[in-house]
């Protein structure tokens, strides 16, 4: 799922800081999952700017809303009845949700509470890594698995670098090498000759380098 | 001869071949570099000049390559893949050809995280096997990575790094004989202190032919003191330094022990000397460019085979 | 078992109910200190509900620092439901702490407005 983080509350409330009447929204998908922007982290965040305001002797009101998800025009329609009434809303969406309805309430001002990080997975209650890199064209068949642009720190396709130790990349000893990952998994998969198939040189133009990407389905649309 | 650098004269003639190494300076001064060159010259068969090392801002690769020409020396470029995308990898080939460059060393790069720009953006459109290959596309089917003709292909010796001693050591030879049939004609390893490491790697090197198809040169480095050898031993990714050497540089005297990393080197070039497969040595002798003639005159590699024409 | 006056209770049945948003709104509603009584660690009826709770804690500590209230108003303690006395002291302890530190700063602002 898209994994997210807070901003911190100085940079939040500075955002607000002429405002009186703010609504906060958050999500129910990807952001709830990584504890980010749900309605637990919805409530904390209102509590937490009322506290800040108040301390400043500046009271905010807050309405606080979340919904299915902010990435499908039928859930933001549920906020048509009164985002009018509010100066500026502040969405708990990931990058998408956030301009999604921006573009669905041309004359709200909407504010990203969240700092949209990666594609990812849960490791572990708490811990989230990233894992895909949304390229547009998934070797995963050829390598074990494991993504060489995501988990590799410089996107080799034909790595190890040599910079690792002990399977850590050269950047963190907290960062696992995604080569040795993926000779590891060759291995217990029996493909280690696959190894010394050179992968070719990329075809960027199917990643963000060729430009901002969509995909249109003709057989879906009415 | 697959280009016009001397250095691949050397080797095709079964000479034991000299390379060593100096990094560009901090700013525009070209006196560093050509100081650094002067100190070098007569001694080597060729210079590496490094490419924005670890990352911080240097002089430029190829400008550093052409003043080292100037004074009559034959640079080896080395391009890393970090901050270049293939067209402007491509373009800075044939600008290099052009200015009479004509030896590359084709890398990776170290991560922008250990430079001076950590907030870079990271290129690596292509990796360093597939700057081998982009390069001997360039030269011998004279063509870009795009297919289309080229005007005047870069007769470049293609030259790439390799790391016995890296992690996962299964891979190290798979890893060679992907940079072999990639395209690549000579090797520099990363400076050998485990001999027997060394010796073992190299068998099974042998043991897949992979000797007689890339002319590999041995990376040394003396060690200046018992600080710089324990900094090596534990600091450094993909170094392997055994104990004893440390012992020896903490049992030499105080005034002595530049002299016994000295002697350590010269050593280790004499063994080298010995191995099957190993052409040639490259001394890195890092902000010790001084010690260079010293080292080739002590190993009995002095003087350098002059090439005629 | 006597203890301060000031101290106002709300009972969970475990303290791994206790949640960030609880201790925040307490704060919000004008408390001057919070602290979570929780089981001996190790002793969890619920296995780690108590570690839960200092987790969360401590989560709402840091939150407290950048609100500018102060973590240090937010406490726990361990003790078994038989430590009566050690409940008063904890009591004692933790009115000592907030008497020295003052009144909750939003409560402080809302009384000059």
């Amino acid at each position: 799922m898209i994994v997210a983080e807070r901003k911190p509350l100085e940079q939040i409330s500075s955002m607000i800081e002429s405002n009186s009447k703010v609504l906060i929204v958050g999500c129910g998908e990807c952001v709830t999952v990584c504890s980010a922007g749900g309605k637990k982290e919805v409530d904390i965040l209102a509590s937490a700017l009322n506290m800040i305001r108040s301390k400043e002797g500046k009271p905010i009101e807050i309405r606080q809303e979340t919904l299915e998800r902010q990435c499908d025009a039928e859930y933001l329609e549920q906020l048509r009845g009164f985002i009018g009434e509010y100066e500026v809303v502040i969405s708990m969406a990931c990058g998408a949700g956030v301009q999604f309805m921006a573009e669905k309430y041309k004359n709200s001002l909407v504010l990203p509470a969240l700092n949209t990080k990666f594609i990812g997975v849960t490791e572990e209650q708490g811990v989230w890594s990233e894992r895909c890199h949304a390229c547009g064209d998934c070797k995963l068949h050829l390598t074990g698995g494991v993504c060489p642009i995501a988990r590799c720190s410089k996107s080799l396709l034909n790595g190890p670098c040599g910079g690792s130790t002990n399977g850590k990349c050269e950047i963190s000893p907290e960062v696992v090498c995604g080569w040795q990952l993926i000779i590891e998994r060759l291995s217990d998969l029996g493909q280690l000759e696959k190894y010394e198939e050179i992968i070719p040189i990329n075809d960027w133009s199917t990643n963000r380098d060729g430009g901002p990407r969509k995909v249109v389905r003709e057989d879906l649309r009415l | 001869m697959k280009s016009e650098s001397e250095l691949e004269q050397i080797l095709t003639k079964g000479e034991f071949a000299v390379t060593s190494e100096c990094g560009p300076p901090r700013g525009a001064d070209a006196e560093v570099i050509r100081k650094k060159g002067e100190l070098l010259k007569g001694f080597v068969d060729g210079v590496n000049v490094t490419d924005n090392q670890t990352s911080v801002v240097r002089m430029s690769s190829i400008s550093s390559c052409v003043i080292l020409k100037g004074l009559g020396l034959n640079p080896i470029m080395q391009m890393v893949t970090r901050d270049r995308n293939r067209i402007a990898i491509q373009s800075d080939i044939l600008g290099a050809a052009a200015l009479g460059i004509n030896n590359i060393l084709c890398l990776t790069g170290d991560h922008q995280k250990f430079g001076d720009h950590a907030s870079a953006k990271n290129v690596f459109d292509m990796d360093s096997i597939q700057l081998v290959q982009t390069v001997k596309l360039m030269r011998d089917e004279g063509k870009f990575l795009g297919g289309e003709e080229l005007k005047g292909s870069p007769k470049m010796f293609i030259g790439a790094a390799a790391n016995p001693f890296a992690d996962p050591f299964e891979i190290r030879v798979p890893r060679l004989a992907k940079k072999v049939a990639a395209g690549v004609d000579f090797i520099q390893t990363q400076c050998i202190y485990n001999l027997p490491k060394f010796e073992k790697w190299m068998k099974l090197v042998r043991d897949r032919g992979l000797h007689e198809r890339v002319h590999i040169l041995g990376g040394v480095t003396p060690f200046k003191s018992v600080g710089m050898a324990n900094y090596m031993k534990k600091s450094v990714p993909g170094m392997d330094v055994p104990d004893e050497l440390i012992e020896r540089m903490k049992a030499a005297p105080k005034e002595k022990k530049a002299e016994e990393g000295i002697n350590i080197c010269i050593e280790t070039i004499q063994r080298l000397r010995e191995i099957e497969g190993i052409h040639g040595v490259h001394v890195m002798a890092i902000e010790w460019e001084e010690m260079v003639s010293e080292i080739v005159k002590r190993a009995g590699l002095f003087p350098r085979p002059h090439i005629e024409g | 078992m006597n203890y301060p006056p000031n101290v106002k209770i709300i009972k969970v049945p475990c303290t791994g109910k206790v949640d960030v948003i609880h201790l925040l709104q307490a704060f919000e509603r004008g408390a001057d200190g919070v602290y979570i009584a929780g089981c001996l660690e190790g002793d969890c009826h619920f296995l780690r509900g108590n570690l839960r709770a200092k987790k969360r804690m401590e989560y709402t500590k840091r939150l407290l620092d950048e609100i500018g209230i102060g973590g240090e108003r937010l406490q726990m303690y361990n003790m078994s439901a038989a430590q009566g006395p050690r409940f008063a002291e904890v009591a004692r302890e933790m009115t000592e702490r907030i008497m020295t530190l003052g009144p909750n700063p939003i409560r402080a602002k809302n009384r000059e407005s």
